[in-house]
């Protein structure tokens, strides 16, 4: 097979062969391979379009777009109350996080200020979402490499946080939660207590974890030295978040970038790992796991008192200004740019997902690895389908 | 051998019809077990699931009920492009070979359908008719990811049958017969140093040949973490993608009816089968406890199986590959090496 | 659970309880408190002030604008400016990583509300073009940030494109990621990006015709069933009981 005559295709014609009946493939000895986009690996509607010598990998399309919602376009028709309830939907395993920055773009073009306490307990649920987030991530990469038994702990864990969530916003996914100038509430009776409890239990499931799937000699077979991520390609597809870190960049925008919520407050580490393998993506996510249930931690012993709303105008009019806000969102750097022309609702959104570049990389990373490995890869990259599609 | 059970004799043909339904009622019956106690409780309480611990009251027993319910009210669908015989036929196949593996299992004295002198063997050999099966299924299915499985399974069974086969010679030298019944009474008339108190379980001297054993077996029953060939993550299932209903049904019971049979084999090999050291083989009461012996053994060893079923995530497939020929195949070649030895000097 | 989360005092915490602002008179804007945090000098970091003078200096005459705005660099450089930019930004201003490249359509809405109609299908903007930070020479631009994620800082670069051509040059050579990007812009305002490998539809559906995120391409949604606005047509429940039994 391997010397059979390598015809160039280009992707355009390989999704197209990928759709049709074409005999291209026996021509050629290449085997193309669908790959979604309603396959369990895709986690949602991600195709791709496999070109396959027996199990090698020679390129790989990402298709997307199954899922595209147009926020960009839906933003220019709401206003900004209105558009936390769209941008939820955007990463919907931490739809917490998400609502965040364009939160924080909103209050400076506003000149607002949220409270302390506001600022502290959004810290506290964005953190809260990373742990949710990332202890799904940590059952799935298991699943995908064959053992089940890690997604179901997982999942299982990730209830109890979500119950926090759910407790404290109202809503499990979309809590809705954050106001301009501040919080629609104060946190109930009981949550903090509540809340420590539930981190000891997240302490113990990372401790699982660790013994489980990634002290597997197996799952090291399966993940060490696949996918490897150098830090410069890394970099020039805009690869962020514990993805790049993995691949020993240190580079956290809760740590480097313009400050935000209440992490100048807390004492937290930001892990890197020198690899860049599937293997150290996921040590990574690991260790930021146990990293945010730290934090946490440490917020909830200073929580200060006070009101969780800044005075803010009945109806909120953004004066005319462009902002962009960043933020470390459970996966990667999340953006947006907004452009206010004065009214209540911006007049252009540009948002900037994190899945969005850290899929990007897939057609050169995918190339010449096997196919089971190219599951491996894509649940250590670890998208979520709405934050790609938008 | 219910006819001696029942203490009637009754003729030639009818005996041969109770055998063949009893045998056909071990596959189901097999699968039924080893899926109720195994693969909804046992991995339940090992995972935390909720799910299969709720419906039907206690303990969730309805569970497997419904679940199998589920399977018959499914449409019975053929891709348009399957090779529509070829496609039905398949499952068929497979549950043959599972079917032919009970044949010469014994659950107790004169217990069994066939004693064939060469009866591990047979087996082995009809243990990888299975593979028949699934090559049909993945190429019939007109399906990449049928095709890809299969013909991964067809690479791994050959692979993982040499250490099988070479995991059981160790035995087959010890304990001079390759018959099925002379192996378990081998296991009682052997002794330790002289001590024959205990008899000789297998496991005792064979332990290297008891982990390929087991090793190997998972992989010829396609379990992880072994099961690259339908590897629900990536191959979304492999030869069995296209199948529904009561056709996955077949496959769904064709494995669990094999590793009801190899746990049983295993069993017979290393353990001692339908006996316990201490007790008379040949008395009456051995038709009643023999079998009930053997299917704790049998209960014993799927734990084994399951447990690692569990627990670990899957090879790849070069790595599975690797492990067969650059590890358990020398490993059991030197096995027999020493078995050899040992049987010519000790 | 005594000991938690209740501030020292109860006044402040049934204060801080109530919905805030409820009793507050609509305030248009805040704008000079603004401008105030926006020009701040405490707020800009030096690497940034460092970085502005950086790109003056590389630039040249090809630097139209420069605004420090919120804690980053936004530049408008011309077209050729642009195509020089990413090698610039790469190399020169070590600022390693792309955010995201997008286009930008300075037409206002056609289809806007009438005042008072109580149809809040969308926030009213206003009727003329105006432009934002940087200005712009006419309607669309594209837009870029990027940043170094050793020194921490964000430039954000934008190029007016030319209506009669609507093209600028691709970034794909220097910035990987400047393809999935520059395919979304094509598709979404039908700017090329000359030097890109292959263009085509990133989201929208092959067939797909226009160009969905121009102003003067309607949300089809809106056009179909008008946003009910401020008058909700179904009564909620338990509103209107005897409607219900009506029916």
């Amino acid at each position: 097979m391997s010397d059979s005559p390598a015809i160039d295709i280009d992707p355009q014609t390989l999704n197209l062969l990928a759709d049709s009946q074409l005999n291209l493939e026996l021509d050629n000895g290449d085997m193309i391979l669908n790959m979604g986009p309603q396959h369990p690996a895709t986690h949602g509607t991600l195709r791709l379009v496999v070109r396959l010598d027996g199990e090698r990998v020679l390129s790989a399309d990402p298709i997307i777009g199954y899922m595209h919602r147009g926020y960009e376009k839906l933003t220019e028709y709401r206003t900004y109350p209105q558009i936390t309830t769209l941008i939820n939907r955007i990463d919907w395993l931490s739809s917490f996080a998400n609502e965040v920055p364009f939160i924080h773009g909103a209050e400076k073009l506003l000149g607002v200020k949220a409270p302390d306490r506001a600022e502290y307990i959004r810290t506290i649920l964005t953190e809260l979402s990373r742990i949710a987030t990332f202890l799904l991530f940590l059952g799935e990469m298991g699943l995908q490499v064959g053992a089940i038994t890690p997604a179901f702990y997982g999942f299982r864990d990730r209830e109890h946080v979500l119950n926090l969530i759910e407790s404290a916003t109202g809503g499990r996914f979309h809590p809705n939660f954050n106001r301009i100038g501040g919080l629609y509430k104060d946190l109930p009776w009981g949550w903090t207590g509540e809340c420590k409890r539930v981190l000891d239990i997240c302490a113990k499931s990372c401790d699982d974890f660790d013994r489980l799937v990634a002290g597997n000699e197996i799952f090291e077979q399966r993940t060490r030295g696949i996918g490897i991520i150098t830090p410069e390609v890394g970099l020039s597809y805009g690869v962020s978040g514990s993805n790049i870190r993995a691949s020993g960049v240190d580079w956290d925008l809760r740590r480097d970038g313009e400050p935000y919520l209440a992490y100048k407050d807390v004492d937290f580490k930001v892990w890197t790992h020198p690899d860049g393998d599937s293997f150290s993506r996921y040590w990574v996510r690991l260790q930021e796991t146990r990293e945010s249930i730290n934090i946490v931690r440490q917020l909830l012993n200073k929580l200060p008192s006070g009101p969780n709303m800044a005075k803010v105008p009945k109806i909120i009019k953004v004066p005319e200004g462009e902002v962009w806000v960043e933020t470390e969102n459970p996966l990667g750097q999340m953006g947006y740019y907004i452009v206010s022309k004065g009214s209540t609702g911006p007049f252009r959104t540009k948002i900037r997902t994190a899945s969005f570049s850290n899929v990007s990389i897939c057609p050169w990373l995918l190339q010449g690895i096997y196919v089971p490995d190219v599951v491996t890869v894509l649940a250590s990259l670890y998208f979520i389908l709405g934050d790609i599609d938008r | 051998m219910s006819s001696l059970v029942l203490a009637v004799d009754i003729g030639w043909g009818a005996t041969t019809a109770i055998k063949t339904a009893v045998v056909l009622a071990m596959i189901p019956a097999g699968a039924l077990i080893l899926g109720y106690v195994f693969l909804l409780k046992t991995m339940s309480h090992m995972q935390s699931r909720l799910g299969p611990m709720d419906s039907g009251g206690f303990h969730g027993w309805f569970q497997l009920l419904g679940d199998g319910m589920k399977f018959l009210q499914k449409e019975d669908i053929m891709p348009e492009d399957a090779d529509k015989q070829v496609f039905a036929m398949a499952p068929i196949v497979v549950l043959m070979s599972t079917f032919l593996v009970y044949v010469v299992i014994p659950v107790g004295p004169e217990l069994y359908v066939r004693n064939l002198d060469v009866g591990i063997f047979y087996v082995l050999a009809v243990s990888s008719l299975s593979v028949i099966g699934v090559l049909m299924a993945g190429w019939a299915s007109s399906s990449k990811f049928a095709l890809l499985g299969a013909l991964r399974a067809a690479a791994q069974l050959i692979a993982y049958e040499l250490p099988l086969l070479l995991a059981v010679v160790g035995v087959v030298m010890q304990a001079g017969t390759a018959s099925m019944n002379g192996i378990v009474q081998a296991q009682v008339d052997g002794e330790i140093f002289g001590f024959s108190g205990i008899g000789l379980p297998f496991i005792l001297t064979q332990f290297v040949g008891f982990s390929l054993f087991m090793i190997a077996s998972q992989a010829e029953l396609t379990q992880p973490p072994f099961d690259m060939p339908v590897a629900e993550s990536e191959l979304v299932g492999g030869h069995m993608v296209e199948y529904t209903g009561f056709r996955f049904l077949f496959f769904f019971m064709g494995e669990f009816g094999t590793a009801f049979a190899f746990a049983a084999i295993s069993a017979t090999l290393f353990l001692g089968g339908w006996t316990l050291p201490g007790l008379d083989m040949n008395a009456e009461y051995m038709k009643i406890a023999g079998p009930i012996i053997l299917f704790t053994k049998v209960m014993l060893i799927s734990f084994l199986m399951f447990w690692a079923r569990f627990t670990y995530p899957r090879f790849r497939e070069d790595q599975l590959q690797k492990l067969a020929w650059k590890f358990l195949i020398p490993l059991s070649v030197v096995n027999i090496l020493v078995t050899a030895a040992f049987q010519v000097w000790v | 659970m005594p000991d938690e989360l209740v501030p020292s005092d109860d006044s402040s915490s049934l204060d801080a309880s109530r919905p805030a602002g409820r009793d507050e008179p609509v305030v248009s804007t805040l704008a000079a408190d603004v401008s105030e945090e926006k020009s701040s000098e405490a707020n800009i970091s030096k690497d940034l002030l460092d970085l502005e003078k950086e790109v003056k200096k590389v630039f040249g005459k090809e630097l139209i604008e420069s605004e420090i705005n919120y804690g980053d660099l936004v530049i408008r450089v011309t077209r050729d400016g642009y195509a020089r930019a990413a090698l610039i930004c790469k190399d020169t201003l070590g600022l390693d990583y792309l955010s995201f490249i997008a286009g930008i359509d300075w037409m206002p809405m056609p289809l806007e509300a009438e005042e008072g109609s109580g149809d809040t299908s969308q926030p009213a903007q206003p009727r003329e073009m105006t432009f934002g930070v940087g200005g712009s020479a006419g309607r669309f631009q594209v837009f870029a940030h990027v940043q170094s994620t050793s020194k921490h800082v964000g430039l954000t670069i934008k190029v007016d494109v030319d209506e009669n051509e609507m093209a600028v040059s691709s970034w794909t050579d220097v910035y990987a990621g400047a393809d999935w990007h520059e395919r979304e812009c094509w598709e979404m305002y039908g700017i090329d990006f000359v030097g890109h490998p292959e263009i085509r539809k990133l989201y929208l559906p092959g067939d797909f015709e226009g160009n969905p995120l121009r102003k003067d391409f309607p949300l089809l949604a809106r056009v179909i069933k008008p946003w009910p606005g401020l008058v909700d047509v179904e009564p909620m429940p338990g509103d209107n009981e005897e409607s219900q039994d009506d029916e």
